[in-house]
């Protein structure tokens, strides 16, 4: 099958090395994954999922798997200018797909956490990981995570006991060095009854035309809260396909934001299970685009239990001739009575040539739900550039002012002070590089 | 201060102005009364430099030069100023950041130096009490969910804050109750002095009884038609467009 054999030929390679040494449970998931991504193959734009998205670019080129880690010149500095620095974060760097302990940093853990590159955990302390790996996951309907299951080998691990609060936030960053890498990175997220966290995820590329093909599943025990943002900064040339699993338990309250600024292509599959009551889960979302890129957003929030209550904003800025896709599914079971769900999405054309497909889909089983979704596609408001420059303010930097409010309102929503000025500046330098008309 | 010069404008190939001349000198207040639809707010816009009237004729000179090739942030930075009809809604952008950015832009062209977030709220406090606008206002988007009075003081803190050479006021008492009218009315008050020049656009003569103007000018279809002095607007009040037209 185009596409498919480099890499069954790159698993078969591996399997008795590589892959070799790991528990049985782990092989026999990979096998899985293997044997689901071959049944599958790349999504074609037939597949309802995959409908605007052509993957197409990445199944011709043969990527290649990086099978050990060596250092390459890149340091610790670089990885901060790359993301975003705080002394304070505990850092943990997986670099072409394997930890890289020279440019992690883990400060000191309150007792009891486990935080550790997942080929580690897998070889230490594999009771963390094999009751929770691949257990949200669907590799039968998504090709993209079958792969990585059938390259799960490393990547990180944050298991966090009952009542325990990590203050600091955990800064993971994913980082592909060499040109023509593929990478397969597994983060999973283990947050006890009533812990605490803020986990960061940052993709970045210090060369060009990569592809990232990342998995994160947290599983959020009862009353735990958790704040997760996540920033794909990737190269401009890179492909990012990442799909992350969140399932939360009764009385946890967990948000989730997803900035999508790099990657010629990428995709993000955000799925939420409400599996107990009282839940409070917020995901938002924005992303920027210019030039060629596509950009896809597929997020899915499933209420299965009662008096849970979701909330979602997804805003996109598009500029050039960039492509977006966004498509909202929120699933309330027929036992989810009395589910709060709220979706909006709002897209902001910058040019003539710029598009977007924006679908919100709701399956609603119950009966005594509140639901609402809003989607708008607009312009910008010429009302209110006059109304700037007839104070004194110029063109330019009315319109940027008036993109950069739209913006903001999901740059607010992240906690971390220093991912908020990040986003903030970036967010400038891509109006004058993207918007200096 | 501010020449008009036979200005013919005209949106999407319907002429609206038809040969205005008027002009302002430093010191006066002119008010522009005339029906729906006479030109008025055209004439308010074309002057702060809305690009979706085209001006077909005619010129408008603000201290001696041509301003008709000017953007509108241009005429602002030269101290033209115009109080909107309907104020716009900026949700997102905070009225503080939105007042020091436009203000720095014109010290800038002013050859000062550009205010800090300190001595900026110094400035307006004062100006905000003097308005009775609440200092939360601040901190909230421009304009939004701003009550009719409210956005209009707005206007009128913004005048007071930027201060403009010619200060332009496009039916700023429309939609206000006595109080607020009053207050807006105190507010341009206290802004007239020998040095500026203002244009007071309304519908109605009960503004005319808080801001006394100079001169009164009556705009019917495109064109004035009559100018006098404040007893003008009574005239117009009592006998209505039609008799004062003929």
């Amino acid at each position: 099958m185009p596409g498919v054999d480099n890499y069954t030929d790159t698993f078969e390679r591996v399997a008795s090395t590589l892959f070799g040494q790991s528990p049985e449970w782990l092989q026999k998931l990979r096998e899985k994954g293997l044997e689901s991504f071959k049944l599958q193959g790349f999504p074609t734009l037939r597949n309802e999922s995959w409908r605007f998205t052509r993957t197409k670019a990445i199944q011709e080129r043969d990527f290649t798997f990086v099978e050990a880690y060596k250092p390459n010149g890149l340091t610790a500095d670089q990885i901060a200018t790359m993301t975003f620095d705080d002394t304070g974060h505990h850092r943990i760097v997986i670099a072409d797909g394997h930890f890289a302990p020279e440019l992690s940093r883990v400060g000191t853990l309150p007792e009891g956490v486990v935080l550790m590159s997942l080929a580690d955990a897998l070889a230490t302390r594999p009771e963390l990981v094999e009751p929770y790996l691949g257990q949200h996951v669907d590799l039968e309907s998504n090709p993209f995570v079958a792969l990585n299951t059938a390259f799960l080998y490393d990547g990180v691990l944050l298991h966090i006991p009952r009542n325990v609060v990590i203050t600091d936030p955990v800064h993971i960053v994913l980082v592909s060095r060499g040109s023509g890498v593929v990478t397969h990175p597994r983060i999973l997220v283990v947050a006890g009854e009533s812990s605490e966290a803020t986990i960061l995820e940052s993709y970045v590329g210090a060369s060009a035309g990569y592809f990232t093909n990342a998995v994160t599943e947290l599983v959020c025990a009862e009353n735990s809260r958790i704040s997760h943002c996540k920033l794909q900064m990737e190269h401009e040339s890179a492909f990012h396909i990442a799909t992350q699993e969140a399932h939360i338990s009764s009385n946890a309250r967990f948000s989730t934001e997803n900035f999508s600024l790099g990657a010629a292509i990428s995709r993000n599959d955000v799925n939420s299970y409400l599996g107990g009551q009282g839940i409070d889960c917020r995901m938002d979302g924005l992303y920027l685009g210019d030039d060629r890129q596509h950009i896809d957003n597929h997020t899915r929030i499933r209420h299965a239990e009662p008096h849970c209550h979701s909330f979602e904003l997804y805003k996109g800025v598009l500029a050039g001739k960039s492509r977006g896709v966004f498509n909202g599914h929120i699933y309330v079971d027929q036992d989810a009575q009395k589910t709060d769900a709220k979706q909006e999405n709002r897209c902001l054309l910058l040019s003539d040539d710029a598009r977007i497909n924006t679908s919100p889909q709701l399956e609603i089983f119950a009966d005594d739900v509140k639901c609402t979704h809003g989607a708008t596609v607009g312009q910008l408001d010429e009302n209110s550039v006059f109304y700037m420059r007839s104070r004194g303010i110029d063109r330019v930097e009315a319109r940027h002012l008036l993109v950069y409010a739209f913006a903001a309102e999901v740059i607010e929503r992240v906690k971390v002070s220093s991912v908020r000025e990040r986003l903030e500046s970036d967010l400038f330098s891509w109006l004058s590089r993207s918007f200096s008309t | 201060m501010l020449e008009i010069k036979n200005l013919h404008a005209s949106i999407e190939g319907k002429n609206i102005l038809k040969g205005i001349n008027l002009s302002v000198a430093a010191g006066e207040v002119h008010a522009i009364m005339g029906p729906n639809g006479s030109g008025k707010s055209t004439l308010a816009q074309v002057l702060a430099g809305r690009d979706t009237f085209e001006v077909t004729e005619g010129d408008i000179l603000f201290e001696g030069e041509s301003i008709l090739e000017n953007a509108p942030e241009e005429r602002a930075v030269k101290g033209i100023f115009m109080a909107f009809q309907y104020p716009v809604e900026i949700p997102g952008v905070r009225n503080a950041y939105f007042l020091k950015t436009a203000l720095n832009s014109i010290r800038k062209h002013r050859g000062e130096e550009p205010l800090d977030a300190m001595d900026f709220l110094v400035l307006i406090k004062e100006k905000m009490k003097a308005l009775k606008i609440d200092e939360s206002f601040m901190n909230r988007s421009v304009n939004e969910g701003f009550s009719g009075g409210e956005k209009k003081r707005n206007e009128i803190l913004q005048m007071a804050v930027l201060d403009p050479k010619l200060s332009i006021m496009d039916e700023t008492d429309s939609g206000l109750d006595i109080d607020a009218m009053k207050v807006v009315a105190d507010g341009v008050n206290a802004l007239r002095d020998e040095k500026r020049g203002m244009i007071v656009i309304t519908h109605y003569q009960r503004l005319l009884n808080y801001i006394v103007p100079d001169v009164v000018h009556v705009l019917v279809d495109g064109k004035i038609i009559k100018t006098g002095g404040k007893e003008l607007a009574l005239e117009l009040e009592s006998e209505g467009y039609t008799e004062v037209a003929r």
